[in-house]
């Protein structure tokens, strides 16, 4: 084990040549966590948190309390093994890892010169870790190829070398092979780290830039932002901007995790870290914005900036109608770390007071949802989601519909709806049935490449519409589970759209109005309308059940009347029984939603809204 | 398996009643229900608390025998007079129901029921009813519980189709109830009943209307017809499971049910009780009353309810562990509840609807008044009951009553 280096450069006074910015991108389970641990060890971090079962135990009160634990950005001094005498800066920065999230990815790709890529040795790489990785590329990042995990008996080194050496396009002897676990490699990796990833390069007397990658709400300290210092200095207790927003905040402490938050003097040019000005809210310090000092502050932010913006929509409704102040508190205390989730309060004459809330993709909704179910105990009903629509009408008026039920009457001359660039990459003996798949969800084809002999990458133009429905489950189970999918936003189309009612005894019930194209109008209503008889019991009349487009009807079914509901017998030994039968069936009303004057029980609802066949929510997207 | 036990609070060793079930017992009747827990076989829809040699072998030993059951009833019998104390209230009605009771020699059902009338005293008006199996009496046999009180007596006759009966496990030959009847009546007893099952597997229409002209044609002055409730747990319910036999389909018991009430109405039977007819008022079963509005009742037996006074108490179920409790000077009480002011107010609404007369409208609070409102314009009530403040069923109305039920309990 190499020295600890002795004189390491202190944050605000270290050379930017001396400093390596980088990240991991890995597949879940591919082992960056415990490689992320040995890289602690081997350079001396975890000797200064002193004892492991200590730092643990805290970690765990924290947890408790809701804090976020984890590391967004650690300080590594490390000298190299053949330079021992010039200690230099590692700083590894955390990225989150999915397709939703591919704008906070890009933006801590763009505090980063370098990228460890790293694959288990036994497994080879992941379809959805070749996304993050184009992205790198794309940011012209250094990627380094990493084995992990060559220690195992299953491993296959020789043969996921030469996939690597393919994809990032080196040698297959250059990828290094490493064992987190037992630490083997993992000195060499961080000397090629030094070798290999560039060192920042930055103006160091020019107006301070420093661009947030991250952005984190701490309940004791409140906001605490994640930066990468681009140009110039940026010191304590300095007033700073904005620049997005134009914001004024102090720096009431700006400092670097090692791994814990130790605070500074300053940040210099080429260095990252944390800094805490008091706000509450993350919206007030957007990941991608750019913070200059108040006093000579740069006039050009950094490139790159976007406000998050919202590409499909729910309405989440509380089973138990009394539960609406805790959605909206649950709702208010998510957005604090959230600078993506937007809501506001929406009423659906089926399902009471709820929200409209907009997320980024179909995985921020299922992880919000999910959250607000564990986390603060709420049932919900979330209904179908739906993507934003432009509606231009004839008189040249023009609509923006986020909620289906809201699609407007009257003459419409166009309808405009988002649209993606679909990546879908898979073994290419799929390619039959994802095309297939792609056409009937209205893709148009842009190419399609092979990345190797039998994996092959494949570029479809689709309606975000198509994708919010079940197309990543359709496409997870036509592939046997080997395709992945990268989507991004392109801009938007005009469509043939149309909104399909559902009605229950002649009243609309504005759950389940739906958006579709008119070729699938109809299938939507016959399905939906068959769904609904299966689920809705019979009540004291007969229930027609309609599907309609406008006025016009387009699927019918009818709910016979009931005609028996009652106990043939109800003598001495059965009136308890009777009487907790009818507590029983009372509570059961109570859970009732009346749709006009019929009764629908919520698992119809939930059953309809949930189903892949319903349009629903994508639970299985992970 | 017999069907499963409420939950409830424990019942004293002694039995001992709550002071406040006995206040005001002097205005209600009191009746007693005598449970006789035993089968030649168990029919195959059956889940009472029953039980035949075989399943009874080697589980309670000889106190779970039915040879000395009598006087195991006998004991509860005497512990029921000490629980009561002073009441001085003679027996109104006695139900004797199982099970099988017509499995006892005849002279236990007497020595049973001359019990009640030494510790309680019975009613000079006490309706005396045994449940009967077709194939366990004779003449004879009928005889001895006339000339010992039985005044009333109801056969379990189901269906006159043999191939109904098979489906139901009945042993018994079609012909043979409508002849009991006319040995009952030939023994002097005053009422008589036939129960009917419809909805069974396999029956027709044409099938159910046989058996009430059957029925009718033996000449009884009550009918009590059931549909068939399949019960989870029964052989039935595993049959229809896998897919041996059919389910019958609800419309279908709303049809059979509306030529049940048709055929008897012609016969001059009118509805009473949800699934009860009777020729004439005299011609109800009083007992069943007793349940249905709420009286004082003593159930003995395994596995019998109990109501006095808003407590309502179950006995253990299996014979063996009814006789131990008996014989160590135990209540074989297995549970208990009391009745809260609401729980009373349910009840009798649930109850009372399924009689003829109704529930009284002053037993609604807003919401079930509204509701009541609603079912009469729905045609679920009839009109003219209601303006004299009852809550009463139409013909529709019966077929939906626990529907109507849960709205008005509002």
């Amino acid at each position: 084990m190499p020295a600890i280096p002795s004189h390491v450069p202190e944050p605000s006074r270290t050379d930017p040549a001396l400093i390596r910015n980088f990240c991991i991108i890995a597949h879940i389970d591919h082992g960056k966590s415990t490689l992320a641990d040995r890289m602690l060890q081997l350079t001396g971090v975890v000797e200064q948190r002193q004892m492991r079962a200590q730092y643990l135990d805290r970690m765990d009160i924290e947890r408790e309390r809701g804090i976020t634990i984890k590391s967004q950005a650690v300080r590594l001094p490390w000298a190299p093994t053949h330079d021992a005498g010039n200690p230099h800066i590692l700083n590894m920065i955390d990225t989150p890892g999915h397709v939703d999230f591919t704008y906070e990815v890009s933006r801590s790709l763009a505090a980063c010169e370098g990228t460890i890529l790293l694959v288990d040795a036994a497994q080879g790489i992941e379809a959805q870790t070749l996304a993050n990785l184009y992205l790198a590329m794309e940011n012209d990042l250094t990627i380094i190829p990493v084995l992990n995990k060559i220690d195992l008996p299953a491993a296959q080194p020789e043969k996921f070398a030469e996939e690597l050496g393919n994809l990032v396009g080196c040698d297959p002897d250059d990828v290094l092979k490493v064992s987190a676990k037992t630490g083997l490699g993992v000195e060499a990796l961080l000397d090629k780290v030094v070798a290999e990833i560039p060192a920042p390069v930055g103006v160091k007397d020019a107006p301070a830039r420093a661009m947030i990658f991250d952005s984190v709400y701490d309940s004791y300290r409140g906001v605490v932002t994640y930066v990468r210092v681009v140009d110039g200095q940026l010191n304590k207790r300095e007033r700073i901007r904005m620049m997005s927003t134009g914001a004024t905040h102090e720096l009431l402490e700006i400092g670097t995790n090692s791994p814990e938050m130790l605070g500074a003097d300053g940040l210099g040019v080429g260095e990252v870290g944390y800094l805490i000005t008091g706000v509450k809210d993350v919206r007030q310090s957007k990941v991608g914005d750019t913070i200059t000092s108040l006093s000579k502050g740069a006039t050009e932010p950094l490139g790159g900036y976007k406000d998050p913006k919202p590409m499909v929509f729910s309405g989440l409704y509380p089973l138990d109608g009394s539960d609406y102040p805790e959605l909206r508190d649950a709702l208010d205390k998510l957005q604090l770390n959230d600078a993506a989730l937007v809501y506001e309060p929406e009423t659906s004459a089926a399902l009471g007071f709820g929200f409209r809330v907009g997320f980024l993709g179909l995985l921020h909704l299922d992880v919000i949802r999910e959250r607000l179910e564990r986390e603060f105990g709420l049932d919900l009903i979330a209904t179908a989601p739906n993507v934003v629509y432009r509606v231009v009408m004839e008189d040249g008026t023009e609509h923006t519909v986020t909620n289906p039920s809201e699609f407007p009457e009257g003459k419409i001359n166009e309808v405009y709806e988002p649209v993606v660039r679909a990546t879908i990459l898979a073994p290419s003996e799929f390619i039959g049935s994802i095309m297939e798949l792609c056409q009937t969800r209205r893709g148009t084809l842009l190419g399609m490449d092979y990345l190797s002999e039998d994996r092959v990458e494949i570029r479809y133009t689709l309606p975000l519409a198509e994708i919010v429905f079940d197309f990543f489950d359709q496409l997870k189970s036509k592939t046997r589970g080997y395709a992945s999918l990268d989507y991004e936003p392109t801009g938007e189309q005009t469509s043939s759209l149309v909104k399909v009612d559902i009605l229950l005894h002649g009243d609309k019930v504005d759950a389940f109005s739906a958006i579709t194209h008119r070729d699938q109008a109809y299938a939507y209503g016959v399905r939906l309308v068959a769904k609904l008889k299966e689920l809705i019991p019979r009540q004291a009349f007969e229930v027609p059940v309609q599907a309609a487009i406008g006025s016009r009807v387009i699927a019918r079914e009818t709910i016979r009347a009931i005609r028996k509901d009652v106990l043939a017998k109800c003598y001495g030994g059965d009136i308890s029984r009777k009487r907790k039968l009818l507590e029983k069936q009372k509570e059961g009303k109570k859970r009732m939603k009346m749709v006009g004057s019929v009764e629908v029980p919520q698992e119809a609802f939930i059953a309809v809204l949930s189903s892949d066949d319903g349009g629903g929510s994508a639970k299985s997207k992970k | 398996m017999p069907s499963a036990l409420p939950d409830g609070e424990p019942v004293p060793d002694d039995g001992a009643l709550p002071a406040h079930a006995l206040t005001g017992a002097a205005d209600r009747p009191l009746g007693f229900y005598l449970h006789v827990p035993y089968c030649a076989t168990r029919c195959g829809y059956c889940d009472f608390n029953t039980y035949t040699a075989t399943e009874l072998r080697g589980t309670g030993g000889v106190l779970a025998s039915r040879d000395n059951y009598a006087e195991t009833l006998i004991d509860e019998i005497r512990l029921a007079r000490k629980v009561l104390g002073d009441d001085p209230r003679p027996v109104r009605t006695v139900f004797v129901g199982g099970g099988t009771p017509t499995l006892l020699a005849a002279g236990d059902l007497v020595r049973m029921l001359g019990a009640i009338r030494d510790e309680f005293g019975l009613a000079d008006d006490a309706e005396v009813t045994t449940e009967a199996n077709p194939e366990s009496v004779d003449p004879a046999y009928l005889d001895t519980l006339r000339a010992g009180g039985f005044n009333r007596i109801s056969f379990g006759m189901q269906s006159a189709r043999q191939h109904v009966l098979r489906v139901l496990d009945r042993t018994h030959t079609p012909g043979r109830p409508e002849r009991c009847v006319a040995e009952a009546r030939a023994a002097g007893f005053e009422h008589i009943n036939l129960d009917l099952i419809y909805g069974t597997p396999g029956e027709s229409d044409d099938d159910w209307r046989a058996s009430l002209d059957a029925a009718i044609g033996a000449g009884p002055d009550h009918v009590s017809a059931y549909a068939l409730i399949v019960e989870e747990g029964t052989q039935l319910a595993r049959r229809i499971r896998r897919g041996e036999v059919p389910m019958t389909d609800d419309d279908v018991h709303a049809d059979r049910y509306l030529i049940a009430e048709e055929t008897l109405s012609a016969a001059g039977f009118s509805w009473y009780e949800v699934s009860n007819w009777a020729t004439s008022t005299a011609g109800r079963c009083l007992h069943n009353e007793l349940y249905w509005r709420g009286a004082d009742w003593w159930g003995a037996g395994p596995g019998a309810h109990s109501h006095v006074g808003g407590v309502r108490w179950w006995n253990v179920k299996h014979p063996g562990a009814y006789a131990a409790a008996l014989a160590a000077g135990r209540s074989p009480g297995a549970g208990r509840e009391v009745l809260a002011e609401e729980d009373r107010r349910v009840e009798r609404i649930l109850l009372e609807v399924r009689l003829r007369e109704g529930v009284p409208l002053e037993l609604l609070r807003e919401e079930g008044l509204a509701a009541s409102r609603r079912a009469l314009g729905d045609g679920l009530l009839e009109g003219g009951p209601y303006e004299e403040g009852r809550a009463a069923l139409t013909l529709r109305g019966r077929l939906l009553a626990d529907a109507v039920v849960r709205d008005l309990v509002d």
